[in-house]
């Protein structure tokens, strides 16, 4: 194998998997509060459609790039407050969540798909992702702030006797999750595919919620996760390209069986808490109980 | 989980649209991909629409999007049938089992499966011949490459995709003998980032030609982004990678569409098998690129639509071998329709093998 193509194939690695990278951290912080969010993918979808649309009435990728984060602000900042202030089930919420972005992400670019545009330059957010990493394993085992997202998560009642707000501290990481999730799709539509068209994140929502888990809610072993996923999946297509026959369905289906392993590994009591699963996660809080 | 979610709730919307008009007769559409694809689901939407236009009120038009090809399938056509549709298209070829079990238990309405192989008596069969157009684009790919590598990308090892790739194979090696084709298989009809990422690990490998056969116009834009050529999908791609953008195979559904539609309305319609090519206008090339091609390979490409439309080309002639070696096709036949519909092997040359 020449140079050339070893990085031609680093680069292609890099490109793919930084939307898994964006949205895993974000669903990462956010779980580590002790909220589950299985929005992703609609979050995604509106953030790709919103900045897509925005990028081609206004030519500007700045206030698109902007607006993109306005739509998952909006969005997850709607799902916290039906999860926190109203308690709703936090699963069939986030299913609610996505189900809607796909329909309104369809429906909001049902006039611009096929419009063609100048993508940007996927690098600039390949190095903010890896700094994003960086910042949130900082975040939650150095400062102040991180401890309590921690406390939060696994155990609401102890950390609000303490005095800390957990109605608040949730609705910001619940935020950040929803930022990050609208900028993979942002990164999808206007840098990785640039191009708008329905369901184009292909389920990558869901890869990432698996490898929140696959990474037991550690930041860098997500982003060590993310690689191997998304390198997996560009090694084998090299291998097809010089003709070695491999079974397809198989590297498909292999984020959510790593996931399946990784979930029956730590199904036991003791080794779950040792890596770290917050123990609030999914478990609605109630102020006056 | 959240595709049956998806197909429930599109299935309320196909309800509430069918209960109004009640003297129409009733045409649903199922679809494997958005219809905003600008791809296979798009083209059927395009025949969808051109249906409507053509036979006005006597008809009415649903369709539900994004079906998968599993089991959700028979709910999504079953309640076609249970609300009311007399004719339903069923557009992908894994709906081929779903189709005749939802045709057994409504026997009064009628069934249009594309590009599969199984009929019954309210079940007809309708596909183009895509492989004509495969032929042409071969023709320029052999003569267009200067690394003599091609990638293809595809979706699933099926009859109708391995054709494509042979006939593709079968004229490029025949005007270039030292051309090669990669292949790698996604196993997705529609993933624009996946396409992407396919179409830039063969650029990675030297081909200097993409050709697709999935359904996003992702693996265009990534042969424009890294400046070698392509070949277009279904509709004509060239808005997209103006640059790069050769000619596409577009596949033309909308009058086959009305003639059946009408049929209906008229009472006529009876089971068949329909399988057209450039001759009957189901294929059409796109305007060839002047830009990218010279002058004489397009009037070839041209004079060859005209041989293939009056039967004087053939997309497969023999003689023809396996990549066993085995004689196929004869010198002086050509491939029967039998061999074509359920061709599952590569012919002689190309590397790799047919997944199972």
């Amino acid at each position: 194998m020449s140079i050339e193509l070893i990085i031609g194939i680093l680069n292609i690695v890099l490109i793919s998997t930084t939307p898994l990278v964006f949205a895993g951290i974000g669903e990462l912080v956010t779980e580590k509060s002790g909220v589950l969010n299985l929005g992703l993918e609609g979050l995604m979808l509106v953030g790709a459609v919103t900045g897509f649309i925005t990028l081609v009435i206004t030519g500007n990728y700045f206030y698109s790039l902007f607006l993109s984060i306005i739509s998952g602000v909006i969005l997850s900042g709607i799902f916290a407050f039906l999860v926190l202030n109203l308690m709703t089930n936090q699963i069939a919420t986030g299913l609610a969540l996505t189900i809607f972005g796909i329909g309104l992400s369809a429906m909001l670019g049902k006039k611009f798909g096929g419009t063609p545009i100048d993508g940007l330059n996927p690098y600039y957010f390949i190095v903010i992702s890896f700094l994003l990493v960086f910042f949130v394993a900082y975040f939650l085992s150095k400062t102040k702030t991180g401890l309590i997202v921690r406390a939060v998560g696994e155990n609401h009642n102890s950390a609000y006797a303490l005095g800390y707000n957990v109605i608040k501290t949730r609705y910001l990481t619940i935020i950040f999750g929803g930022v990050m999730s609208s900028l993979a799709g942002y990164y999808i539509s206007i840098c990785y595919a640039p191009m708008w068209q329905e369901g184009m994140t292909a389920g990558r929502g869901w890869i990432a919620l698996a490898l929140v888990v696959f990474a037991t809610w550690k930041p860098w072993r997500l982003l060590v996760g993310a690689y191997i996923f998304g390198g997996v999946a560009i090694m084998q297509m090299n291998l097809q390209a010089i003709g070695v026959k491999l079974p397809g369905q198989f590297f498909n289906m292999m984020p959510y069986l790593a996931t399946i392993i990784v979930l029956v590994f730590i199904s036991s009591n003791k080794l779950r808490l040792k890596l770290s699963a917050p123990s609030s996660l999914n478990i609605p809080f109630e102020k006056n109980q | 989980m959240l595709r049956k979610i998806l197909t429930i709730l599109s299935f309320l919307a196909v309800i509430s649209v069918s209960a109004v008009h009640a003297d129409q007769k009733k045409i649903g559409f199922i679809y494997i991909g958005p219809p905003g694809d600008h791809g296979w689901t798009y083209m059927h939407d395009q025949g969808r629409i051109y249906m409507e236009n053509a036979l006005g009120d006597s008809i009415s038009t649903t369709y539900i999007e994004n079906v998968p090809e599993n089991a959700d399938a028979v709910r999504a056509i079953r309640k076609l049938a249970a609300s009311g549709h007399d004719l339903i298209f069923t557009t992908s070829f894994n709906y081929m089992d779903q189709t005749l079990e939802v045709a057994k238990e409504f026997p009064d309405v009628k069934f249009e499966h594309a590009t599969g192989f199984k009929r019954m008596d309210n079940v007809s069969t309708y596909s183009a011949r895509f492989y004509e157009g495969r032929t042409i684009i071969g023709h320029i790919a052999g003569k267009m490459t200067k690394t003599n590598t091609i990638g293809y990308i595809v979706s699933f090892p099926i009859p109708e995709v391995i054709r494509g790739i042979n006939a593709f194979y079968l004229a490029a090696s025949k005007v270039n003998p030292d051309v090669k084709i990669k292949i790698i298989w996604n196993y997705s009809w529609y993933d624009p980032g996946k396409e992407a990422d396919a179409a830039n690990t063969l650029i990675n490998q030297g081909a200097d030609i993409i050709v697709q056969h999935t359904d996003s116009y992702a693996p265009c834009q990534a042969a424009e982004k890294a400046g070698v050529l392509a070949f277009g999908q279904a509709s004509n791609q060239e808005a997209f990678c103006p640059n790069s953008h050769m000619t596409s195979i577009e596949d033309i559904w909308g009058p086959y569409y009305a003639a059946k539609a009408q049929a209906v309305v008229d009472g006529t319609w009876s089971s068949e098998d329909t399988w057209q090519g450039f001759k009957d206008g189901m294929v059409e090339m796109s305007p060839y690129n002047t830009k990218l091609l010279p002058l004489d390979l397009i009037l070839e490409a041209k004079s060859m639509e005209t041989a293939i439309e009056n039967g004087t080309l053939h997309s497969f002639e023999g003689p023809i071998y396996n990549q066993a070696g085995e004689l196929v096709v004869k010198e002086g036949e050509v491939a029967d329709d039998g061999m074509l519909a359920s061709m599952m092997f590569y012919v002689q040359g190309i590397d790799g093998e047919v997944p199972q």
